[in-house]
């Protein structure tokens, strides 16, 4: 066991030892060590370089504040995780872990170069030094900045490993599981409600895991804190999470909580949980986040060997281990003396105790006097001496004037600061609580609450082991603790920066560890003219890092605020945000990765495609058959071959997705004729009619076919990708705009399977599989729908809806038949169809096949900017109508106005390749860019039937334009087309009609 | 979550509407639906198996064996404004079930599902991970889930990822 060891005490099991790899080297540790304690005890404080001036860095702090010692922990390549604190990297067997920020080695580091010329890299330097000349911000120095300035690196490989999630609800949510959160739970248990609690530490308990001496209710604090454990464990209304973050505050009491289920284990498991995220709906949320110790600044009081207090009493009482061999303690504040007496006990040697304040407390001069200990009273730290560890601190003293001097120089190598404690308030900020200013405290403590929130113990300023325990229980029921050897509570302590002679190096005075951000750099701030924090914060980027500043926003607003002679409330507090350390995406993605990132919806004929070899394309959620090649053909054959089968013979497609909603009730149709453009009024019942749906500013949001099914009963349907937000929209002016109205609206898309058989050999195939309906012409004129059934061997009468529309041109039907029959019919028609050459065809196919005849996709040749004119649509308004959604804004001049653009076609006359869609379009050869732009191209197909390519397009004034020649440059050189009417098959619609 | 009682078994076909109208045809159709529908929001009704989820103030969803034909109560509702729509084909329903299903289940819908406030016989539409849900509490450790079909396949997906977990 290395010196640095002790030879009893702490929580760490003793027996059970643990290697592991830290920069290459091998060390051994115990287990209960973290990556922190197990490094201090094998001697090594030198742990990471620095943001910006790659200065050496050791171990600040013992907990999730540590600012500096970020490592990057590893498994494999793929389990590789960048910037944890190894003041929380729990050590396993074979743990591998590594030094950021450096190159080639921790020790000699080439970016040291940073710290040499720190003077050309002030604060705001983004901001001044690079701004000119502009280009080289490309070239030079953003490349610089970001290699500069970097930690840690992102693994490149997928994250192996799963991440659970969890919605909990309680009664209670105590964050925090030290003494104030202990006794809240004991106490709020006792109400019978879910109580949750829980910590970021590997265990639970707090300050009371390296509390020694207290005694509590005549019990050692392990004792107590062992059986107040045990105690809630033992409930079932007790939830107890350790290894469990609290994150984030969110509206409504909803608190987002990280635990971190396996990343302590020494083996990985396949397929392992490795973070489970908790969305805690709370009732109460009681905030026991304690308090966290403030560094003093000083020049060079950044070196590795300078820790905080309080830090190396838990390294010493809960890990064993003796941070130094010989210390020195700066302090402020009356309880830092005894981390220095418990260090002194425990083998270290003190050399002195340097006060910051004039009058040290009485009872511990008096400790410390007895131990043999010097105290500089008045006294400050000049400066510390060594390289890559500490090897001396310079301290001086004031004078009665206040003049500073140099008093002595000690040889250390452990250097203990103390500015006071200040109260942990991040989560009572983020939940948009009020803090106020403790003048007492010298520290912001939670005011008043805006959700149900409430605090105790040192979060909000209560210090004292029986005050602390007091103040948890009190939230729920009052209860005295006897607490023997209840040390001194902190004061104000000491904020800003330690009294120091004119010419200190207050470049090398660092109040931002992480961020590198020195005394100098802030008073550069005030000198600048900023005068808010805010602004402060964002020229210097204090407490800008990934720690938020939890060791250095104080001392940056004191600093500030004295430099500016104002009190620091005028200056200001940055508001804390979410998350409190750092989270990963793993635990906010959960399962929704891969196939379940989202559901895919599949139709009721999706494996039969999927047998033939289709190729499907996302359509909204759904997977939809784009094409179904044959043997040796690409896209372009296979669309070409299948809508030459439905133009010659007949077509079957899968248009199940379509949305479909059930409009019911007597004022079906004014509900109707307020929303569409159309007319429904005097849609016969058993007749369709297509609608188009406007949004309030006249643009058209969707479009589909509507059925009258009875005088009170409508079948709409919308797009497939509308289904949703049409459905939402009517239901909104439903319950909100015309409650007057006796209608109902049921979402049916899902209930229907619908199977499209388009072609001039429609009505034969379609006849011998619907029965107990006339398809004529004459009975069933196109845009009228009949029901009839199909028979299926296990289901002898499928009632079937036939409605005859067609989307292509050519004589159409749409089968709708009950989905969970969907397969069995839409084998019967393949099957029907073969003596009539029926060809399944997809999405591809059916877009060209409209696209030939004009009919628009809404949301392809429509964007949100086109009206029903614009679309050449203007005949399906509904003219003698009072009013429907989106009529007043059709009616404005602008609206109207001929140059508005208009959907037109397009042929190609010099091409023999479709345009590309989204392509301009110019007037004009030979413009110079910027080009004067008069549209575009919204869809662009070969067209088979036509033998050519076609196009459909947005141009300004498009229809007075018809039979003039316009250009589309493209990189090649400029295509010249002709704009022609969007429908260039079948003009007269006859076939439709057969 | 060792539990080895923890199953999901997909429940067989049936006839489902959704009902809905006023208070004059909703009161009319408790009448003549066997076990009536409920006034409690959020509660189902049933009798045999036939049941009333109580979905809204106006919207009733109906569960009976496959191919029943609730002739009484079209007859009941005839000439009162409402809208009874057959939704059997539209969603399918599967049961979660075991000592640990409120917890499986909380896994990806953000309800309390403690028996206190989601007692048996509660009914609601939520959500299950990205899926929208008709939940039910039909026994102390099972609930009854209508999902549209398409979405089936995510949620016993999504289901299976959490039982591992």
């Amino acid at each position: 066991m290395s010196t640095h060891r002790t030879q009893t005490g702490g929580r760490i099991d003793r027996t059970r030892k643990v290697s592991f790899r830290f920069d290459g080297r091998t060390y051994t540790g115990q287990v209960g060590d973290t990556l922190a304690s197990a490094l201090l005890a094998n001697g090594v404080h030198l742990t990471a370089r620095s943001f910006k001036y790659h200065r050496p860095r050791g171990i600040l702090a013992a907990g999730s504040e540590e600012p500096n010692a970020l490592v990057a922990v590893w498994r494999d390549a793929a389990r590789y995780t960048p910037n944890l604190r190894a003041t929380q990297v729990e050590i396993y067997e074979g743990l591998q872990a590594g030094s950021q920020n450096r190159w080639p080695a921790l020790g000699f580091d080439i970016g040291r170069i940073n710290d040499a010329l720190s003077r050309f890299f002030p604060a705001g330097f983004y901001y001044k030094t690079f701004m000119w000349p502009r280009r080289a911000w490309k070239s030079l120095y953003e490349p610089m900045i970001r290699r500069a300035a970097g930690i840690g690196i992102a693994p490149t490989l997928p994250d192996p490993d799963r991440y659970a999630q969890r919605y909990a609800h309680c009664e209670v949510l105590i964050v925090g599981a030290g003494p104030a959160g202990i006794a809240a739970a004991l106490a709020a248990a006792k109400g019978g409600g879910r109580v949750l609690l829980c910590d970021e530490q590997s265990e639970l308990g707090g300050s009371l895991l390296s509390e020694t001496r207290a005694q509590i209710d005549g019990q050692s604090a392990a004792q107590w804190l062992a059986q107040a454990l045990a105690e809630l464990a033992a409930n079932p209304r007790v939830t107890l999470l350790s290894r469990t973050t609290a994150f984030g505050y969110f509206p409504h009491n909803l608190v987002g909580l990280v635990q971190r289920v396996s990343e302590h284990r020494e083996t990985a498991l396949p397929g392992q949980i490795r973070e489970r995220l908790w969305q805690v709906r709370a009732q109460q949320v009681v905030l026991a986040t304690g308090a966290i110790e403030r560094p003093l600044v000083f020049p060079g009081n950044d070196r590795p060997g300078v820790m905080l207090a309080d830090a190396a009493r838990t390294y010493l009482n809960r890990y064993g281990v003796r941070a130094g061999t010989r210390a020195v303690l700066v302090t402020a504040d009356d309880t830092a003396y005894q981390s220095a007496l418990e260090l002194a006990a425990a083998g270290v040697a003190i050399a002195a105790i340097v006060d910051v304040r004039d009058q040290p407390g009485a009872q511990q001069l008096a400790a410390a006097h007895s131990a043999g200990i010097e105290i500089f009273a008045a006294g400050t730290v000049l400066g510390t001496r060594g390289a890559l560890r500490l090897r001396a601190a310079r301290i001086g003293q004031r004078d009665a004037t206040g003049a500073v001097h140099f008093r002595r120089s000690v040889v250390c190598d452990l250097l203990l600061m103390s500015g006071g404690f200040t109260p942990s308030v991040h989560l009572f900020s983020q939940s948009r609580g009020k803090l106020e200013w403790s003048e007492e405290l010298q520290a912001f403590v939670p005011g008043a609450a805006a959700e149900a929130t409430r605090c105790a113990g040192a979060c909000r300023g209560v210090f004292g082991l029986s005050r602390v325990l007091e103040d948890g229980a009190a939230l729920f029921a009052a209860q005295h603790y006897e607490v023997s050897e209840d040390g001194p509570t902190p004061g104000a302590g000491w904020l800003g920066t330690l009294p120091q002679p004119v010419d200190a190096d207050v470049g090398k005075a660092f109040v931002d560890f992480q961020h590198d951000v020195s005394l100098k750099d802030i008073l550069l701030a005030t000198r600048e003219g900023f005068h808010s924090i805010e602004h402060i914060k964002r020229f210097t980027t204090t407490g800008m890092a990934t720690d938020q500043g939890k060791t250095s926003n104080l001392n940056a607003l004191a600093i500030a605020a004295q430099r500016l002679q104002k009190p620091p409330v005028e200056v200001g507090l940055t508001t804390f945000r979410m998350p409190f350390t750092p989270t990963t995406f793993g635990s906010f993605a959960g399962a929704s990765r891969g196939e379940l990132f989202d559901p895919v919806r599949r139709t009721p004929t999706h494996e039969w495609a999927e047998a033939r070899g289709a190729v499907f394309e996302p359509v909204s959620l759904w997977m939809r058959a784009r094409y179904f090649p044959q043997e040796g053909e690409d896209m372009h054959l296979c669309v070409k071959r299948e809508c030459l089968a439905v133009r010659s013979a007949c077509g079957l497609f899968d248009a199940s997705t379509l949305g479909k909603i059930e409009i019911v009730g007597p004022d079906a149709a004014e509900f109707l004729n307020r929303l569409y453009v159309n007319n429904w009024s005097n849609l016969a019942v058993g007749r369709c009619r297509y609608g188009i749906l406007c949004r309030d500013d006249g643009f058209i949001y969707d479009d589909g076919v509507i059925a009258r099914l009875a005088p009170d009963r409508f079948h709409v349907t919308t797009t497939t990708g509308g289904a949703a937000r049409v459905l939402a929209m009517m239901e909104d002016y439903r319950q909100t705009e015309w409650t007057d109205l006796a209608v109902w609206l049921t979402s049916t898309t899902e209930q229907w399977a619908v199977i499209a058989v388009q072609g001039p050999r429609a009505r034969r195939v379609v006849e011998t599989v619907v029965q107990g309906a006339d398809l004529s012409a004459a009975a069933l004129p196109h845009m009228a729908l009949t029901r009839g059934y199909v028979s299926c061997e296990d289901a002898p009468q499928i009632p079937a809806m036939v409605f005859r529309v067609s989307f292509t041109g050519e004589l159409g039907f749409e089968i709708n038949v009950p989905a969970g029959y969907g397969r069995a019919v839409w084998d019967q028609v393949f099957e029907a169809g073969q003596a009539h050459g029926i060809v399944p065809y997809g999405t591809e196919t059916m877009h060209v096949l409209r696209a030939e005849k004009g009919y628009i996709i809404v949301g392809q040749d429509t964007d949100g900017t086109v009206t029903p004119d614009d679309a050449g649509l203007a005949w399906a308004i509904g003219k003698t109508k009072p009013d429907f959604v989106g009529k007043r804004s059709l009616q404005r001049p602008s609206m109207n106005d001929a140059i508005r653009k208009q959907l037109v076609g397009l042929f190609c006359l010099s091409c023999t390749a479709p345009l590309e869609e989204g392509a301009q379009i110019v007037d004009s050869r030979g413009q110079s860019v910027p080009m004067k732009l008069i549209g575009h191209v919204t869809s662009s197909y070969d067209s088979a039937v036509l033998g050519k390519p076609i196009a459909l397009a947005l141009i300004a004034g498009g229809r007075a334009r018809i039979g003039q020649r316009l250009f589309v440059p493209m990189p090649g050189g400029e295509i010249e087309v002709e704009v022609t009417s969007p429908v260039f098959y079948d003009e007269k619609g006859v076939r439709l009609n057969g | 979550m060792a539990e080895t009682s923890l199953y999901m078994r997909m429940l067989p076909p049936m006839s489902r509407w959704i009902l809905q109208g006023g208070a004059d045809a909703l009161s009319a159709a408790a009448r003549a639906w066997p076990a009536g529908l409920s006034s409690e929001a959020c509660r189902a009704r049933g009798q045999g198996e036939l049941h009333a989820l109580w979905l809204g103030p106006e919207e009733f969803l109906l569960l009976a064996p496959p191919d029943h034909e609730p002739r009484a109560l079209r007859e009941a509702l005839a000439g009162m404004p409402h809208s009874l729509v057959d939704v059997s084909h539209r969603q399918v329903a599967f049961e979660v079930c075991g000592p640990d299903c409120a917890l499986l289940l909380s896994a990806a819908c953000p309800l309390d599902l403690d028996a206190a406030h989601f007692p048996v016989g509660m009914c609601t539409r939520t959500v299950f991970g990205k899926a929208d849900i008709v939940l039910w509490r039909t026994r102390a450790d099972a609930f009854h889930v209508e999902v549209w079909r398409s979405f089936l396949p995510y949620c016993t997906e999504l289901l299976a990822e959490q039982v591992q977990n």
